[in-house]
């Protein structure tokens, strides 16, 4: 399968990069801001859950270890926020191999890498609900510092084009691993763990570099979010919604595809605010509409929004060269 | 040391829980069994069938042992459907969609509950409630021993179900042959749903039910089905009854919100290190 190039990817973040000059509009921003966050999430569990076949329901995990402890080294140790950023993004990496060891060494796969991930998730949630550090039940305000030192700023645009910064990085990432040997030897696991192992791959050893760089840059959205939002507690943290936004968003846009992510946020957080818009702020609905989202895609498009799209242009190419060649003919 | 004045209902008291945890496992080890996949809407339907529990003796004064026998084929029904009708042509034979299937469902329904009942909790107010049977050593809830005993029948109709009508030997043969019959795969997908209604019939009386309340039980289920190997339906009995008495000593020697964390971690420690069950065979 051929991907986008780099090119491709450079002229989408450019694109993008224009919108805070184009509206002023703090609506506008804030719900893309939002969509490039989730997108950045997704891009992390589309490395091992789309190239590697193995799907996460507990990447929370890594979301809320990188939200937890930018908040905590800078709230109790006083230390710099960028750097903070820096060490939540290695700390959820961390967590990402710790988990990936423990797993595929005892090669849980399928149904049972699911559960345990989930699980995985689940105690991270309820320790951080108790445990002082993570400020219990209460969670973690960061104080108010509205300078680029500490990773806070006066208007949105500059956390607009941060996310977009992150956002660029892992694609660039993705498509850097869907050109190389590495990317070529997670998707023969996805396809034949059993063959790709017949064939010399250390297939422990691959699923467990792609959950260690899928769970970094998860840790980045995690992060992110603390700083955008000032605030974190377990619920937020590692709670549900982002193990399933982090899953939904890929599945939608395009499973195993480079731009499958930010295509899938911007579908469903669209999706999310239209339903806010019509039934106003009512708690859940916009679950349901992502469950069920998620049933229709995997029943109707397996291949997501990129997939229909390359349908459309292959039906499309098919039909140019049926009607040219009926004419040259 | 604990004296077995409290060790003793302690105990009794995690064996009369674990009953009915017992009998939400079943439920999922005996999908897993023949489907060979994990139901993530499990607990996200054991909470619909407590409000349905619930409505049922609000609106229509039904006692939540009387709407067991109205819910149980209610839910049957249900499963059936959403096992023929969304995730077997959903999932295009893949395990992976299957799961991400059944964890939409799961989505769906969690959140219509939210969405139509709020998140506030709710309890029934049962004049028999709090009535409780004098052991000697123990006083045990009335409504959780009548549950203990309900799951034991259930356990053992199922187990006659199973070993003895054509359907059950129909599910035992798809279990071991891998024969795709879409009946045979929805009717098991109704039982293991049906086993969700009595669960949440038994669970009422003593229990409150809230949009979030399944996912409690639902982790714990897993547990115990993988506890008592997956398909197993003895195992997860088994495993229901030691989980729950767990529970129950973890809650007292680590108080309440870190008693779960016992179980998780046993959880973990299970799927990592005997994924194949502490009874069941290696897979």
């Amino acid at each position: 399968m051929r991907g986008p190039s780099i090119a491709h990817i450079v002229l989408v973040i450019a694109v993008l990069a224009t919108v805070p000059l184009l509206t002023p509009s703090n609506v506008v921003l804030n719900f893309l801001t939002v969509a490039l966050l989730i997108a950045l999430v997704g891009q992390g569990w589309n490395v091992l859950g789309g190239y590697g076949g193995q799907y996460s329901f507990g990447h929370a995990a890594f979301f809320g270890t990188g939200a937890y402890v930018t908040a905590i080294l800078q709230m109790r140790y006083g230390v710099n926020a960028w750097i903070a950023f820096a060490l939540g993004i290695a700390a959820g990496a961390l967590v990402g191999a710790a988990i990936g060891a423990l797993t595929f060494r005892s090669g849980l796969k399928g149904s049972y890498f699911a559960l345990v991930t989930l699980a995985f998730a689940e105690v991270l949630r309820i320790l951080a609900s108790v445990a002082p550090i993570t400020g219990a039940g209460v969670g973690i305000l960061i104080t108010l510092d509205l300078r680029p030192q500490a990773f806070q700023f006066q208007s949105r645009a500059p956390f607009y084009w941060i996310v977009l910064a992150l956002l660029a990085v892992s694609l660039i990432i993705v498509r850097l691993i869907e050109r190389s040997r590495f990317g070529a030897w997670l998707v023969a696991v996805r396809e034949n763990e059993d063959a790709a192992k017949a064939v010399g791959v250390d297939t422990a050893r691959v699923k467990l570099a792609a959950m260690t760089i899928s769970a970094a840059i998860t840790a980045a959205g995690g992060g992110f979010y603390v700083q955008y939002f000032l605030f974190i507690d377990s619920g937020i943290a590692y709670g549900p919604w982002i193990s399933i936004e982090a899953l939904l968003a890929p599945i939608v846009g395009g499973i195993g595809t480079v731009f499958g992510p930010l295509i899938g946020a911007l579908v469903v957080k669209t999706l999310g605010e239209l339903t806010k818009l019509i039934a106003g702020d009512a708690p859940g609905l916009d679950l349901v509409i992502y469950g069920g989202v998620l049933i229709l895609i995997v029943a109707f498009a397996p291949h997501g929004i990129a997939g229909l799209l390359t349908d459309l242009r292959a039906r499309f190419a098919r039909l140019r060269s049926s009607v040219l060649g009926r004419a040259h003919g | 040391m604990l004296s077995p004045v409290i060790l003793v209902p302690a105990i009794l008291n995690g064996l009369l829980t674990g009953a009915v945890y017992g009998l939400i496992a079943l439920g999922l080890t005996l999908i897993y069994g023949v489907l060979h996949i994990i139901n993530f809407a499990h607990g996200a339907l054991l909470t619909a069938a407590t409000f349905a529990a619930f409505f049922a003796h609000r609106f229509l004064g039904l006692d939540p042992y009387l709407a067991a026998i109205v819910l149980t084929p209610l839910f049957f029904a249900l499963g059936y459907c959403l096992q023929r009708f969304v995730i077997g042509p959903a999932a295009h034979g893949e395990d992976r969609n299957i799961l991400l299937v059944t964890l939409g469902l799961a989505v769906v329904i969690e959140n219509l509950l939210l969405y139509a009942f709020g998140a506030d909790t709710r309890t029934l107010n049962l004049d028999y409630a709090f009535n409780v049977v004098d052991l000697g050593i123990a006083f045990l809830a009335l409504p959780r021993v009548i549950g203990f005993g309900v799951v034991l029948v259930v356990a053992l109709v199922l187990w006659l179900i199973l070993s003895l009508t054509d359907t059950g030997k129909a599910i035992r043969a798809v279990a071991k042959e891998k024969l795709d019959v879409g009946h045979i795969y929805a009717v098991t997908f109704g039982l293991g749903t049906a086993c969700l209604a009595i669960a949440a019939c038994l669970l009422i009386p003593t229990y409150y039910v809230n949009p979030h309340i399944g996912n409690a039980f639902v982790l714990i289920a897993f547990t115990i089905v993988v506890l008592g190997g997956m398909g197993s339906v003895t195992g997860a009995l088994v495993g229901g009854l030691f989980i729950g008495v767990v529970e129950s000593l973890c809650g007292l020697y680590l108080g309440e919100s870190l008693g779960q964390i016992g179980i998780f971690v046993m959880f973990i420690l299970v799927l990592l290190f005997r994924p194949s069950g502490l009874l069941g065979e290696r897979a």
